[in-house]
């Protein structure tokens, strides 16, 4: 059974609909991506799917339970994380107040075994522990995101456009990141513009246009669809 | 309070006239807290604050009366004093929860003008309500149980409920900065005033934290409630307008959405009132008596909105994503 699954979902804002009737799947353990151009729908997905909006129509199922309509703090509770477009950062609240809200939901008692772990993962989170979020570089901004979002433990963690106004050095340490985070059995749902990228972590991937998906396959076997190539890859 | 045949000038006058500042500076600041948190997380004037800060002064009364008013005597006094601080700053709490769950959080989503309106209707309906639906325009008078006596050192003076009120509001301001900065509430609550979304994201209940910062402004406010009666004795329905206007102000002066800032601005306030007034009186020709402090005291809002439109302690804007 699809840990996430989507079927016939419709979503906006206003008087426009951004996304027309979305089904897709995500099942345990795998890597899926959402590519597409800007204004495509691909953050409205996921907005739709952390309760950021509520769909007008279709179904979202997340672990066998339907979950359209509640609240973005019960489906965090659910196991479901986003990083979200432009990082979210608490500009005011430090690296360390920051992590600490991404555990906000659990009382266990691993929670600073996780700490620890992140800053593993991202060394110069621990360096700039006690720093403002606000201080931080755009790349270091994107590690604490990722960080934060994993201190929830999440079941399946959702990226949106993680590569976003980083250089192409920082792209590829973020990426590096996502594959290490696979490695370590993590669900992960990637919306990206960076197709490239994308589809050579993913295990399938999705394309959306105008809000419709109009091709769907493994990673690598997008990758050498020719319209793919034309319209995502940058090859005439 | 001044009396009135010390010598202008003397250091008896200046060091009472800055007791005095600070007696009010620190009621203003207790007030204007709840201001400051509130236009932090909804970028909302909660104009019915006065009124919160009123229901608390009544609790405390209420209170006070209940456990024997003038009667109560020796280490008594004190039990008294702290139930009446707790009644009050749950029944300011309970009431902020209200004028939100009430008045507010159905308009979360209505242009900016419609919760303004909505907040001042509430502010009118609860002075009205206490000062003609249950006290026919008259006033209550605090029980007058505090020890009276000053403490003293050389030209210093200060009298043991002036020290109480100031000890006891930064205190409290200690706790509630204490609270906004090291617990999971407080996280929360910084969070949610940065972006309701991204700390949606995290798990956290937004209309929860909108409450909680309600509720820790509204027990500011009614400890704030039973220090001013205690100090001034009167209190009716409408008493809130005014300390709440001022309060208003201090955290506008202060930066509005800055706690620090709110503290601040409500001192210095206190003491504008008191040692700026006379401190403008000392330029010839110029006499400004007691009344005038509240002359003082906006014209100084409209200076420093002048040059400083921010307020003190300005507030960092947040990137909105």
């Amino acid at each position: 059974m699809a840990l996430l699954d989507l079927s016939g979902l419709v979503a906006g804002y206003g008087g426009i609909t951004a996304i027309k009737g979305i089904s897709l799947e995500v099942d345990p353990g795998e890597v899926v991506t959402l590519i597409g151009s800007n204004g495509a729908g691909k953050s409205t997905t996921l907005r739709a799917i952390s309760g950021l909006i509520r769909p007008r129509a279709g179904r979202i199922t997340f672990a066998g339970k339907a979950i359209s309509g509640m609240k973005p703090h019960d489906i965090v509770s659910l196991g479901i994380s986003q990083v979200p477009e432009g990082r979210g950062i608490f500009s005011r609240l430090t690296v360390a107040e920051n992590l600490a809200l991404g555990a906000f939901q659990r009382h266990d008692g691993e929670v600073h075994a996780d700490l620890d772990r992140t800053f593993r993962l991202f060394p110069r989170l621990k360096e700039r522990e006690n720093q403002l979020g606000g201080t931080l570089s755009g790349g270091e901004q994107q590690m604490l995101a990722i960080g934060r979002a994993l201190m929830a433990r999440p079941k399946l963690l959702l990226l949106d456009e993680p590569s976003m106004g980083l250089s192409p050095v920082l792209v590829e340490t973020i990426f590096a990141t996502i594959a290490e985070i696979r490695r370590e059995g993590a669900t992960i749902l990637l919306v990206e513009q960076n197709a490239a990228m994308a589809l050579e972590i993913a295990d399938r991937a999705y394309v959306i246009e105008s809000g419709v998906i109009t091709l769907q396959g493994t990673g690598a076997a997008l990758a050498q669809d020719d319209s793919v190539r034309r319209a995502y890859l940058g090859e005439v | 309070m001044t009396p009135l045949f010390l010598a202008h000038g003397s250091a008896e006058f200046w060091s009472d006239q800055t007791v005095n500042g600070l007696t009010t500076g620190s009621i203003y600041a207790l007030v204007a807290l709840g201001y400051t948190m509130v236009y932090g997380i909804l970028q909302l004037i909660n104009f019915a604050h006065g009124e919160v800060f009123m229901v608390g002064a009544f609790a405390g009364y209420g209170v006070l009366v209940a456990l024997g008013g003038e009667d109560i005597s020796g280490v008594m006094v004190l039990v008294a004093i702290i139930l009446a601080l707790a009644a009050a700053g749950a029944a300011s709490a309970v009431t902020a929860a209200t004028i939100e769950r009430v008045a507010y959080r159905p308009l979360r989503n209505a242009p900016r003008l419609a919760p303004l309106i909505s907040a001042i209707g509430v502010s009118i309906f609860l002075s009205h309500l206490v000062d003609d639906g249950f006290l026919d325009g008259k006033s209550k008078f605090y029980p007058q149980i505090f020890p009276t006596g000053d403490l003293s050192a050389g030209p210093l003076s200060i009298s043991y409920l002036q020290l109480f009120l100031i000890g006891s509001s930064l205190v409290m301001m200690a706790g509630l900065y204490w609270v906004v900065q090291r617990t999971r509430t407080g996280k929360a609550i910084r969070a949610v005033s940065e972006s309701r979304e991204n700390a949606a994201l995290m798990g956290i209940d937004v209309d929860r934290m909108i409450v909680a910062t309600f509720v820790l402004g509204a027990i500011m406010a009614g400890f704030g409630g039973v220090l001013y009666g205690l100090f001034l004795s009167s209190i009716r329905g409408s008493m809130g307008f005014l300390p709440g206007v001022k309060a208003f102000t201090a955290a506008v002066l202060g930066g509005i959405g800055s706690i620090p800032g709110a503290v601040v601005g409500g001192f210095f306030l206190g003491l504008t009132e008191s040692v700026g007034r006379e401190l403008l009186n000392e330029i010839p020709g110029v006499n400004l008596p007691n009344e005038w402090k509240d002359v003082v005291a906006f014209a100084l809002l409209v200076v420093v909105l002048i040059f400083r439109p921010t307020g003190i302690f300005r507030q960092r804007e947040t990137k909105r994503a």
